[in-house]
């Protein structure tokens, strides 16, 4: 639906998209994920139109929209944009704002009415904007969105300004909506959770490139490189020395997901596949620090060696004291990475 | 591109005042400017501006402060009659001084004059700055110590800094441009110096030389505000929270500080409002005088409407640029528009005299060179009215828009335009109300037999028959007051 092939663009002197390759099957909804700065906002400007590609080429349901020839302006790419704040036109009521993007004959099809209901805004359409919450907001700037039904929906960090509580419903909310209408989506964010938890495929992208494509699970486990690894979530790196399907680190031999060369390489453990006890068995570590989640915990744990790794550790298991000696077994098996091109 | 040919046109009185100016040759130029003559003016000239902006600013951030951030009782009353003197044309308010005081002649009363007329320049940016402003900061300073007044003097004035240097900015070149005020009360100022050489010696070089210097100054001081302008940067409010600001407890002193807007409005209104009214009470009625005044009114509203709607016209392009692709060329082109205002009218009056005559001669003798001239004169007001306005469409509302499938032509029909149109208006009130106001360059520029309210009732007044020129300055006043209403209603205060 969406394909942008070799994309480039600078701002004098920097480079914001360093030769960008993004490939968005119909029906799914993409995440671009990345640190501020990365160049995931001007990806998303640029394929909506509102900035123009140096090099490079953008298709949208197969029709060529800015590279080699014209560039098509934004207004005839039926690529909608749902901006971070909801930008809903505040002289506007709920059912003008969503039928915006609409011809005469389909405001009267009903269609205001039911892409309202689809964000579970059913008979809001006399509010004006300002009698709205931000999470009502969003919702119906989503609606707003979807109703042309666009080939495309471009979501900027649309839940950011939100409260964490909020937050979670409006996301399961909008991905619901998005799934329901059969919507192609690329969503920008750099919160990882976000990422992870909405989308169908996560496209992670660093100074300008994007650095991993794939699946949630497989960019959370299989990490590219320990940047990615690193930015997806929380990461316990280890030197190890490799020989045929284990590898020796300071947490003792585990097993590795995959063959991989022997020699000295850097592994990936998360901090959930490490097991704290107090009986015995594993490698002994010394309590550094116990950052408290409610729902779990991020223990820090120096090893007899000085190496320091981070376990996850669930409210139920008995609490850990700060100073406190431990013992640390591994589950699961670890990632290596592969090498470098 | 548009913004530029905007500016351009609104230029073309000064590019011509240029060319005529170097066709005068050097010498010429160097013997009429390096006299004792010329420094006297400049010294008086600057004076003035000196001391009249540094009163409005005392005036008009004061009374701001007390309408919008205290418990002063009555406050919406003394917002409006605050910012009422923007009616009072400064000849009418002249006239009407030296009617009721005798020998009110001279620096002082000219200071005084001009600056009852003008604080509402300084009053009416800051009062709709400090109800704007962002309460938060002030409790952050109150939360780290600092009692209210230390707030206000340490935090607010700086948050309203810009509002208050451009205000007397445009105090301070209204005064150098100032003509009626200083005629009446017989202040020798380079406008004043022009007027006589231009009208009396029909020296025009002489004339255009000393207002080639007014041009100068006045590049120094749009220089001088824009250096304020970068220290201070943007203040802009974190989170969109707009709860009203905080209001101070005046205690012992609320009623001085109502008297005080009391005795400020008093000498503003009231003292012109006693002497039309005594001069209308002893006017003789002639015949078919009402039909006249009927005339000069409907002609005064004309050739403001015209005036106004070609500024805006021009300011549309200009005001947009600067609030969304600031600059140096936005910065530029806004800076530029300020260089005309600053131009007494009757240098613009006459420049396009010259340029009706010889260049653009069907437009000679209309009302759109007259509209022209306005346009050129109050730019910068409508500028300024137009780029605060467009803030009020952020542009990720028309990305939003075109990316819903709506051209760029259907967008600012549809968005631009209703959410910037309640700043625009303000903006076209402002500019008509300056526009009625106008004398000179309307005495230069009219078509021949028509007569407006400023007009007749300069007429009047150089001739002495003060009774008869009162219904004339009473209606100007009357109608001039709609637009200054609507103004301080909108301010906030």
């Amino acid at each position: 639906m969406l394909s942008v092939t070799g994309v480039r663009k600078s701002y004098g002197d920097v480079v914001a998209l360093d030769g960008v390759d993004l490939d968005v099957p119909a029906g799914t909804l993409v995440a671009v994920l990345g640190p501020s700065g990365c160049g995931k906002t001007t990806l998303l400007r640029c394929v909506a139109g509102f900035e123009h590609i140096h090099s490079g080429r953008i298709d949208v349901d197969g029709r060529r929209v800015a590279g080699a020839g014209p560039h098509v302006p934004p207004h005839r790419r039926r690529v909608a944009v749902v901006p971070q704040e909801g930008a809903l036109f505040p002289h506007l009521n709920v059912a003008a704002n969503v039928a915006f993007g609409l011809d005469r004959a389909a405001r009267r099809s009903g269609r205001v009415d039911e892409v309202l209901a689809l964000v579970g805004l059913p008979g809001f359409g006399d509010r004006m904007p300002h009698q709205l919450s931000g999470g009502q907001q969003q919702r119906v700037a989503v609606a707003r969105a979807l109703a042309p039904r666009p080939p495309l929906v471009l979501l900027d960090e649309p839940f950011s300004a939100l409260d964490a509580g909020l937050r979670a419903d409006v996301r399961r909310d909008v991905r619901q909506a998005l799934h329901t209408d059969g919507a192609t989506a690329l969503l920008v964010t750099h919160d990882q959770g976000e990422a992870l938890s909405m989308a169908d495929r996560v496209a992670v992208m660093n100074a300008g490139r994007i650095v991993q494509y794939g699946p949630p699970a497989a960019v959370y486990r299989e990490p590219a490189d320990p940047w990615v690894a690193g930015f997806v979530g929380e990461a316990v790196l280890l030197a190890a020395t490799v020989d045929g399907t284990g590898a020796a680190t300071a947490l003792g031999r585990i097993a590795l997901r995959g063959p991989a060369p022997a020699g000295l390489h850097t592994v990936l453990l998360r901090p959930e596949q490490l097991r704290i006890s107090d009986n015995g068995g594993g490698v002994a570590a010394t309590v550094v620090r116990h950052d408290f989640h409610g729902h779990d915990a991020l223990v820090q744990l120096q090893l007899a060696d000085g190496t320091r790794v981070t376990a996850r550790v669930l409210d139920t298991t008995p609490p850990v004291v700060t100073g406190e000696t431990v013992t640390v077994t591994v589950s699961g098996q670890a990632h290596t990475f592969p090498p470098r091109p | 591109m548009a913004s530029a040919a905007a500016v351009g046109l609104a230029l073309v009185p000064v590019a011509y005042l240029a060319v005529r100016t170097g066709e005068a040759g050097w010498t010429r130029i160097v013997d009429e400017l390096f006299t004792r003559r010329v420094a006297v003016l400049a010294g008086r000239s600057l004076a003035l501006a000196a001391v009249v902006t540094s009163a409005c600013t005392a005036i008009g951030v004061g009374a701001a402060f007390l309408v919008t951030r205290t418990d002063l009782p009555a406050r919406r009353f003394f917002g409006v009659v605050a910012a009422l003197p923007l009616a009072v044309p400064t000849y009418v308010a002249g006239f009407a001084w030296i009617s009721t005081v005798d020998r009110f002649e001279g620096f002082w009363p000219a200071a005084l004059v001009l600056t009852l007329c003008s604080y509402p320049y300084v009053f009416l940016p800051v009062a709709a700055a400090l109800a704007g402003g962002d309460p938060a900061q002030e409790e952050v300073s109150r939360s780290l110590g600092r009692g209210a007044w230390r707030t206000f003097a340490s935090v607010t004035l700086r948050q309203v800094r810009p509002s208050i240097a451009a205000g007397a900015l445009l105090v301070a070149l209204y005064v150098l441009s100032d003509f009626g005020a200083v005629s009446i009360v017989r202040v020798d100022t380079f406008t004043r110096a022009i007027f006589t050489a231009f009208n009396v010696g029909f020296d025009r070089t002489g004339a255009l030389v000393l207002s080639t210097v007014l041009v100068v100054l006045t590049v120094l001081l749009i220089g001088g505000e824009l250096t304020t302008r970068a220290r201070g940067a943007r203040y802009a409010r974190v989170g969109g929270a707009g709860r009203p600001p905080i209001r101070l407890p005046l205690r012992a002193a609320r009623w001085p500080a109502a008297a005080a807007l009391t005795a400020v409005a008093v000498l503003a209104l009231g003292v012109p409002a006693a002497s039309l009214a005594r001069r209308l009470a002893e006017g003789v009625s002639r015949p078919g005088s009402l039909a006249e005044i009927a005339t000069a009114a409907g002609n005064s509203l004309a050739v403001s409407l015209a005036g106004a709607l070609l500024t805006m016209v021009l300011a549309l392009p200009v005001g947009l640029l600067t609030a969304r692709a600031p600059g140096p060329l936005a910065t530029l082109l806004d800076r530029l528009t300020y260089v005309a205002h600053a131009l007494p009218g009757v240098v613009i009056g006459l420049s396009l005299v010259f340029f009706g005559i010889n260049v653009a001669y069907p437009l000679y003798q209309s009302v759109w060179l007259l509209a022209l001239a306005y346009a050129t004169l109050f730019l910068p007001l409508a500028v300024g009215a137009v780029a605060g306005a467009a803030a009020q469409s952020p542009p990720a509302l028309e990305e939003v828009a075109r990316s819903l499938g709506r051209g760029p032509a259907k967008v600012f029909r549809t968005v631009t335009l209703p959410l910037t149109l309640p700043g625009i208006a303000a903006g076209t009130a402002l500019v008509f109300l300056t526009c009625m106001k106008e004398l000179p360059a309307t005495l230069l520029l009219r078509p021949t037999g028509m007569d407006t309210l400023a007009t007749e009732l300069w007429t009047h007044t150089s001739t002495a028959s003060y009774a008869a020129a009162a219904p004339y300055a009473a209606l100007l006043v009357g109608l001039a007051a709609v637009p200054t209403w609507f103004l301080s209603v909108r301010g906030g205060a």
